[in-house]
């Protein structure tokens, strides 16, 4: 809960002022949306821009090549091919803009309606929509041509429906999100009404999802509807590029050209509209693709700031030591240092505590150490030993060997630190034999014996089990028993109690202690909570803002904390504070003698 | 609506209510009694799977009752729906836990905080006031609402969630985790706000909580929850400092002290009783 | 297991149900009397009524559909209108040539889209993923013929490497064979393969911002190891696109086929239409719906054994 969340927690950041001006800042964007309105402009403007009557046969421009009173040639049957391109242009979009409209008018309101009531609302026009997905589109769209002599609204309006499962899907999943959302239940105690909900809130959520989508099913249904009218659907007397492509696909082998324009302006038009919505989505959900848009963080110098922090042993007899670790993300707006210059160390068997609230770069120092940043992260310092090696200069491959086997990791919340799709027996038995090579047997009966250890008393089950299967308490036992199979010498444990329940972090607690005696580890334990330092913790690193605050012997730190920072801290954890019984005492007291 | 004097503001019965899972159902309320009472903060403690946010969507209508009762204000409410269910909205409101997912992202705090006002039919000039006035109240600045929730603070979005809830003055604000996503100096500053307004306003408190040292300086009275069931309720002073529940005891045991002298001992009766 | 594969035929049957009533219904509304086209417009009225009622579309719909449908259930999908040929023997000829197509372009689509999706997954950012980014976007919505006619100019009429037209059958030449359905596949390949690899390589990227990803690092497995982790873990929502491409490449198969002068349903589905030959169509549709179910199937097997969580629902 209190983990040092960065970059940003996986939520998209909201489209606000001006998503209109940072499309226009994309070049892909303005170049995709002027050729897009270079086409309505053309086929609005047809009748004016057309030099030659579409449908007007002059024998002798039959497959005439271009010339300056025709721009494009002509087609086999002697007409102007640029004027039919032009008058083209209207039928295909019209076509696109009637199958959006019907895709979005069938699919966007179920979808919605899906998504929000669930239950039997969603199970009926989900099987509706698979089942409309189901069916070969190409076939029904000829039936129906063959019956309604090919009347072109009628069949835009069936490709219509055939688009609106693809509505129905985004809608649905977007309501769904929505709908767990906390704020859609405070808007319900706030007294909205079920439509004032769908309006003010659903709508929002699903309004550029379903743009996006209209610029693909826009070009989707203008393919669809080229491939009926190449295959000679559609009136003869209106000029469709389809249409038009037939005619040159027949004369390709002697004249190319035919067949060259009007796959060029279908072409060109759909990756108009293709590239439009590729924009819109890339603006609407900057998902943190790290390495994509900022490539990692340059290495931090050592910089003019002082490093903070003192370590406390020898080199030699410790287990871990680290000197001025700087750490720092790339990110859109340039590099964001979340680690200035921080020195640690813990002794052979020691518990050490890095206690500090969200952002003070706590959980990046331990990540650090293990090579483990997120992506986009980059760590440098003067020095990380551990067991009294020089390890921070050592090549990547040399540095993730001492992972699982010198150094164990215990995560922070343990549902998600588990892959769902293995059983834990794989999960702990793989690493055995992987890195530690030892025999299929003998690999599962060491995981066996472990999981017994942290105090899983039907290993055989649990080993068996999918992590969904397993409660909270019982998935970070698992993790805390993969995390000591390699017998590790320093074992790192990210916030291991946070995610869980006070009676359960009491247990995972004294497990770790005991594990940590028995196997005469050192243990290095990340939390903000004071009361798991008093409770395991030798020695205590306070940190604030990527820097060390204080550090000391856990003793004096709470007896005298030398920071005020840290007195702070441990006047929050609201142990020793005053009751609201006291409290409302003391304000009432207050009150009398300010009247007195 | 008024209640008659003295008698509880909220007064909850036997409630059951079941959850369906597939094929199966899952109790997660065995028949639980409270009450509350006007200007009270009484805190509901327990861990996950114990039952107390059920409770606390039960009373907001969230979750279907399965038997009991739900009286507020002498009225029964335990089946209020549609439009009964909304005029309860002027007077039962709720804070959740998650600041970041409680806010309408595509919303400005100015729209937010104004939509329950707006949404009764009141006029937008009163909704544009009542909105000035109750940032002020939760002390945020009251440029606060041209911007989006994204530019808070996770201790700023609760104290805009805390704003959402007082807009209308209710009489009754169900408390669902406010604080335990918040670090531990803002947590003390949002808590000492919720009793702030507690006293200026007179609202009655439901605070749901998984820690026994929130709920210790917020509530006056609490109830501990076990397995859907309500295992222990008392003052505040005697429930923190002396449980009689076996359950109550380990709960409080097995939360560290932050003081290791104190911690040490403390552990060593949680092992005993565990043992034991 | 046996189970869930006995429910998911079931409902396979009534979709079958409902997607042929609902064909039966439109095409005889949109076609209305298949007789003149049958018979051309010199026939005379008596010899019109005499066909209506050898064919026995005196009757009322509903007994038709259902004496259609019972038999069709038994495989037996009746005679064409036209040559009075049975259409499980027509249809029996045709579907080789397009599955040959269709399932070359799902292969294609299959094995290109898993190694582009693993490789732009594993370096975002790269030259791969640029192209691929820009090939997602333009490929999405090409049709595949649009895409088969810039392939029949360049390849087959410039370069004169693959036949522009015809089919041979696997029986004379399997080389032969394999050039004839080459270029159609790729046509149709192309879009598929973008769409699988875009899939995989974004739910590639989010798997592995996931936590276990780091925790399975931490234990010390080689790159490659977590890698098999991240791919099962994204695999579902490409296998999801791959199944409902498969849809997708049987309906772009006919104007493909046509442009590539192919034996396979198109040209038969095109002719049927256009003569309303009623029974064709029907047995076509019949036998695709079939096709897409058993993908359905197949796609719902292979995520229970990806995923566990899905097997229990």
């Amino acid at each position: 809960m209190t983990t040092d969340t960065f970059p940003a927690s996986g939520r998209p950041v909201r489209a606000r002022r001006g998503l209109w001006s940072r499309y226009l800042r994309r070049p892909v964007g303005v170049v995709a949306l002027a050729v897009f309105l270079l086409v309505v402009a053309a086929a609005l403007l047809a009748p004016l821009l057309a030099p030659h009557d579409p449908n007007f046969v002059d024998y002798t421009l039959t497959k005439a090549p271009p010339g300056p009173d025709h721009l494009m040639g002509g087609d086999s049957a002697g007409r102007d091919i640029y004027s039919r391109l032009l008058y083209g242009a209207r039928t295909t979009l019209y076509g696109a803009a009637v199958a959006c409209l019907t895709g979005i008018l069938l699919g966007v309101p179920t979808g919605v309606a899906a998504g929000y009531f669930g239950g039997r609302t969603d199970r009926i026009c989900s099987s509706i929509s698979d089942g409309v997905q189901s069916v070969p589109g190409m076939i029904v769209l000829l039936i129906v041509a063959a019956g309604t002599g090919s009347n072109f609204t009628v069949l835009m309006i069936t490709i219509g429906v055939f688009m609106a499962p693809g509505y129905y899907r985004i809608s649905r999943s977007r309501a769904l999100a929505v709908r767990r959302e906390p704020y859609i239940d405070a808007a319900r105690v706030a007294g909205l009404t079920n439509v004032q909900i769908l309006r003010a809130h659903m709508l929002r959520a699903v309004r550029a999802p379903i743009v996006i989508q209209s610029a693909l099913t826009g070009g989707i249904a203008m393919g669809m509807q080229a491939g009926l009218q190449f295959l000679g659907i559609g009136s003869a007397s209106t000029p469709s590029w389809g249409a038009m492509m037939n005619d040159g696909y027949r004369n390709m082998q002697t004249h190319p050209l035919i067949l060259l324009w009007p796959s060029a302006a279908l072409g060109i038009t759909i990756a108009a509209l293709a590239f439009m919505g590729s924009v819109l989505a890339d603006l609407l959900s900057v998902r943190a693709e790290p390495g994509t848009r900022a490539g990692r963080g340059s290495a931090p110098a050592a910089g003019d700031e002082a490093p903070t922090g003192e370590p406390a042993h020898p080199v030699e007899g410790s287990a871990l030591r680290i000197e001025n670790l700087r750490v720092a993300f790339g990110g859109p707006d340039g590099d964001k240092r979340v680690v200035h210059g921080v020195c640690l160390d813990a002794a052979p068997r020691e518990v050490l505590g890095i206690v500090g609230e969200s952002g003070s770069g706590k959980s990046q120092t331990v990540l650090s150490v293990l090579d483990l940043l997120p992506a986009g992260g980059r760590a440098t310092a003067d020095g990380i030993w551990v067991g009294g090696r020089e390890i921070g200069a050592l090549p990547r491959g040399r540095r993730h060997a001492l992972l699982g086997t010198e150094i164990g990791y215990v995560p922070q919340e343990p549902m998600t630190n588990l892959d769902p799709c293995y059983t834990i027996g794989h999960q702990l038995v793989e690493p055995l034999r992987v890195v530690h090579r030892l025999p299929k047997a003998e690999a599962r009966g060491r995981a066996r014996e472990i999981l017994l250890r942290v105090g899983i008393t039907d290993p055989d089950r649990v080993m068996a089990s999918y992590p969904h299967q397993l409660s909270g308490g019982m998935a970070q036992r698992v993790l805390i028993a993969g995390a000591v199979a390699g017998r590790p010498s320093l074992l790192i444990a990210d916030e291991p109690t946070t995610a869980l329940d006070v009676t359960v972090q009491a247990e995972v607690l004294e497990l770790l202690r005991e594990l940590q005696e028995e196997y005469g580890m050192a243990l290095v334990i990340v939390t903000h909570n004071f009361g798991v330092v008093a409770d395991i913790c030798d020695r205590v690193v306070v940190m604030k803002d990527g820097r060390v605050v204080e550090t000391g012997p856990v003793g004096r730190i709470f007896a005298d904390p030398g920071d005020p920072y840290t007195a702070e801290l441990i006047r929050a954890s609201l142990d020793d504070t005053e009751s609201r019984i006291d409290l409302d005492a003391a304000h009432d007291q207050a009150g009398q003698a300010v009247e007195a | 609506m008024k209640d008659g004097d003295g008698g509880p503001l909220l007064e909850v019965n036997d409630l059951v209510v079941d959850y369906r899972r597939g094929q199966t159902t899952f109790r997660a309320l065995k028949g639980v009694s409270m009450t509350i009472g006007p200007g009270e903060c009484v805190g509901l403690v327990g861990e996950s799977g114990s039952g107390k946010s059920t409770l606390g969507k039960a009373i907001l209508g969230l979750a279907a009752v399965t038997s009991g009762t739900i009286g507020f204000a002498g009225q029964d409410i335990t089946r209020a729906r549609g439009a009964a269910r909304r005029r309860l909205a002027a007077d039962i409101q709720v804070v959740f836990q998650d600041p970041y997912g409680s806010l309408d992202p595509t919303m400005t705090i100015g729209q937010i905080l104004a939509e329950p006002l707006t949404a009764s039919g009141a006029p937008r000039e009163e909704a544009r006031a009542a909105v000035a006035e109750m940032l002020e109240h939760v002390r945020l600045p009251s440029d606060a609402v041209t911007r989006y929730p994204s530019e808070f603070s996770g201790g700023q979005r609760q104290r805009i969630a805390i704003a959402r809830a007082l807009v209308r003055r209710p009489r009754l604000i169900v408390c669902d985790e406010p604080v335990s996503a918040l670090d531990l100096t803002t947590q003390s500053a949002v808590i000492d706000l919720f009793i702030d307004i507690q006293r200026e306003t007179g609202v009655s408190y439901l605070f749901v909580s998984h820690d026994l040292g929130v709920v210790r300086r917020i509530c006056h009275r609490i109830s501990v929850m076990y397995q859907g069931e309500i295992v222990e309720s008392g003052d505040n002073e005697r429930i923190t400092r002396d449980p009689e529940h076996p359950y109550t005891r380990r709960l409080l045991l097995a939360s560290p002290v932050a003081d290791p002298v104190r911690q040490a001992e403390r552990r060593r009766t949680w092992l005993g009783l565990r043992v034991g | 297991m046996l189970k869930f594969i006995a429910r998911r035929i079931l409902s396979g049957l009534v979709l079958l149900l409902v997607v042929t009533c609902g064909s039966f219904f439109l095409a005889h509304r949109a076609i209305g009397d298949p007789t003149p086209g049958l018979l051309g417009n010199s026939a005379t009225p008596f010899q019109r009524a005499a066909l209506r009622e050898q064919l026995g579309l005196e009757r009322p719909l509903l007994v038709q559909f259902w004496d259609w449908f019972s038999h069709a259930i038994r495989g037996d999908f009746g005679t064409s209108w036209r040559n009075l040929q049975p259409v499980s023997e027509q249809i029996a000829l045709r579907v080789p040539v397009t599955l040959s197509v269709v399932v070359a372009a799902t292969l294609l689509a299959a094995v290109l889209g898993l190694a582009v999706g693993i490789i732009t997954g594993l370096r975002p950012g790269g030259t791969l993923d640029r192209g691929l980014k820009l090939g997602s976007v333009v490929f999405f919505a090409l049709p595949g013929f649009w895409v088969s006619l810039v392939l029949v100019m360049w390849f087959a009429i410039q370069l004169r490497w693959f036949p522009a037209v015809g089919y041979v059958s696997p029986d004379q030449s399997v080389t032969g064979w394999l050039r004839s359905i080459t270029l159609p596949s790729v046509s149709l390949a192309i879009g598929a393969v973008v769409m699988v690899a875009e899939q995989l390589r974004n739910g590639f990227l989010e798997v592995q911002n996931q936590d276990f990803v780091r925790t399975l690092r931490a234990r010390g497995l080689p790159p490659w190891r977590v890698t098999v982790h991240v791919l099962r873990n994204a695999s579902p929502a490409a296998l999801t696109v791959l199944a409902l491409m498969f849809v997708g490449l049987l309906g772009g198969a006919i104007v493909v086929e046509i442009i590539f002068n192919l034996p396979g349903i198109g040209s038969l589905i095109q002719s049927a239409s256009q003569i309303g030959d009623i029974p064709i169509l029907l047995g076509l549709t019949a036998v695709t719906v079939v096709f897409v179910v058993i993908v359905n199937l197949l796609l719902d097997l292979v995520l229970g054994w990806v995923n566990p969580k899905v097997r229990e629902q």
